[in-house]
């Protein structure tokens, strides 16, 4: 894989600034430029402006001041997203499920039943293809909702905080199966956390914000090739990697290293 | 002693659980069979016992004769409050659901007729149907119109619920997909509905029977022919009590008719996916 600076821009966010109901700094100046096969993570202290940035970048509200721009432009289908709860329609099955952002786009299922099943192959659950979400497990429930991310191979994916609600266990599971279908498809992400190990084992890039206002204060790279591997999470290097994160979150948060 | 020897553990525990689950379902049908039972026997002895004549109290034994012997006129009678029922329901799921959606996607409609959605369903609808019987020629479509009236409402302000109970961040995908407002609608909005509709639906449903009967005994008899509540009406004036409790046992069968058939209906659309069909193993 290219080095992060030589990788093409996908997206950029310029001195971007957010603020609710004309006093609360959501986001100050935040600039940001994602390129293509960054898995970026934004690490940060409750209330830094996570959600904020992510919901800015998905259009679902326009900055107060500042630029988003894509590279080339973009249309519906550039972006895939992933909620803290996995977010399906109860009353339609996995694969029905997976198949909404084709289906939103007017793509019949026959005519992409081949991409579906290949996202759930993906995440390992094409024999679920026919059950119901209220019969998955919550950590099945959240590979359906990356498959249905990654189901049109979207140019961006972003991840807000997707295994928060999880228990450690699922969660390591599931941040292997994420570094393999990094690795498979080579996908571009933007992964909010508030775990300091989470975003070492996972990213390339960490993205630190510091809150009140909500800005970035610094970036980490992680120069660990992928695929990773669970020997990684037991290194030195990853020791050191989360000393340096866990330095960097102390600052944001106002508290001397 | 080798473990295979005490291998099929019976769990005590497990025993008793399986013995109460029984027992509740065998509860659950024959504890109202044994009431209604002891209720009729009661009420027959409180008859024999006093000597009420049958005028005043019959026994539950004419009753049942009653319900026999003219069961050609209650059957025709029941026929007619049927059709109207059923109608009134349907057109109540058609209005309510209808209108639920109008509102929903103009906000304009919904703050001008809201209001009046509300006034006609507080005004009793006793006190409406006399006018509604001057201004409507036809004696069916006076009684649709108020059985409509009574049953409408429950329909149009569950769906309306239904309709904004959508998953805030469902919608918020719908928006990054770029959904339109109709693939919303028909997509995401009323599959979340459907619970709330159902649950209206249920209530539309015994509303209707009660808006026939007050019709029925407001238009009074002749026309179209008497309902079941015409024909308690009419039994009254002529002191046939028995034939009364007859007819009043139609009116109550055909409304727990509905109520089990809306029931099963909803149980049959929702057991795939949604919490309230959920049966758990406990
Ligand atoms: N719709 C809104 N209206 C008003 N204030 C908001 C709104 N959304 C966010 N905020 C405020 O903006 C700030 C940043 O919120 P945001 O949700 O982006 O934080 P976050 O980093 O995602 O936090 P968390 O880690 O708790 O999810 C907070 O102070 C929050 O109260
Ligand atoms: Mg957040």
């Amino acid at each position: 894989m290219q080095p992060i600076d030589q990788r093409p821009t996908v997206l950029r966010m310029s001195n971007v600034n957010k603020t609710f109901n004309g006093n609360v700094v959501a986001l100050n100046g935040m600039s940001m430029t994602v390129g293509q096969g960054d898995f970026i993570s934004l690490l940060g202290p409750s209330g830094c402006g996570k959600s904020t940035a992510l919901r800015l970048i998905s259009d679902l509200m326009v900055p107060t001041s500042g630029k988003i721009d894509w590279e080339g432009g973009h249309e519906v289908g550039d972006l895939g997203v992933v909620f803290q709860e996995p977010t399906l329609m109860p009353w339609a099955t996995v694969a029905q499920n997976v198949w909404l952002p084709y289906r939103l786009r007017g793509k019949s299922y026959a005519s992409v039943k081949d991409e579906i099943l290949e996202a759930l192959k993906l995440v390992g659950l094409e024999k679920f293809q026919n059950s119901y979400p209220r019969e998955l497990s919550g950590g099945m429930k959240m590979r359906v909702s990356i498959a249905r991310a990654m189901v049109t191979r979207p140019r961006l994916i972003l991840m807000d905080e997707p295994f928060a609600a999880l228990d450690e266990i699922t969660r390591f599971k599931l941040n292997n199966d994420l570094l393999e279908l990094k690795a498979k498809i080579n996908c571009t992400v933007i992964f909010v956390t508030h775990s300091v190990f989470e975003s070492v084992f996972l990213s390339d890039r960490i993205i630190v914000m510091a809150a009140r206002p909500g800005r970035v204060i610094r970036e980490l790279h992680v120069d660990e090739a992928y695929p990773r591997s669970e020997e990684f999470r037991t290194s030195a290097e990853y020791a050191a990697y989360c000393r340096q994160a866990t330095d960097a979150l102390h600052e944001a948060m106002g508290v001397a290293a | 002693m080798s473990i295979a020897e005490n291998a099929p553990v019976i769990d005590t525990d497990e025993v008793r659980r399986q013995r109460a689950k029984r027992m509740e379902k065998l509860g659950r049908w024959s504890l109202p069979v044994v009431v209604m039972l002891a209720t009729l026997l009661l009420w027959d002895r409180i008859v024999v016992w006093n000597e009420i004549p049958h005028y005043i109290l019959p026994g539950p034994g004419r009753v049942w004769d009653s319900l026999v012997n003219d069961w050609g006129i209650l059957w025709e009678a029941g026929l007619l409050t049927g059709k109207i029922t059923l109608m009134a329901l349907g057109l109540a799921i058609v209005g309510g659901a209808g209108l639920a959606i109008l509102f929903n996607q103009s906000r304009m409609v919904e703050m001008s007729f809201y209001p009046y959605a509300v006034i006609l369903q507080v005004t009793p609808v006793v006190s409406i149907a006399p006018l509604i019987f001057i201004y409507v020629d036809s004696k069916t479509a006076g009684m649709l119109l108020c059985a409509w009236i009574v049953a409408f409402f429950p329909v149009l302000s569950s769906t309306t619920l239904g309709l904004n109970s959508v998953d805030h961040n469902l919608r918020d995908l719908y928006r990054i997909y770029g959904a339109s407002r109709w693939q919303k609608l028909w997509m995401l909005q009323l599959p979340s509905a459907l619970p709330y509709f159902l649950g209206g639906l249920k209530i539309a449903g015994g509303l209707s029977l009660i808006g026939a009967v007050v019709a029925e005994l407001v238009a009074g008899t002749g026309g179209v022919g008497a309902g079941l509540a015409a024909r308690i009406q009419e039994a009254g004036y002529r002191l046939n009590i028995a034939r009364m409790f007859a007819a009043l046992t139609l009116v109550a069968a055909m409304g727990v008719f509905i109520f089990a058939a809306l029931s099963l209906l909803s149980h049959l659309l929702l057991r795939k996916w949604h919490e309230s069909a959920l049966s758990r193993e406990t």
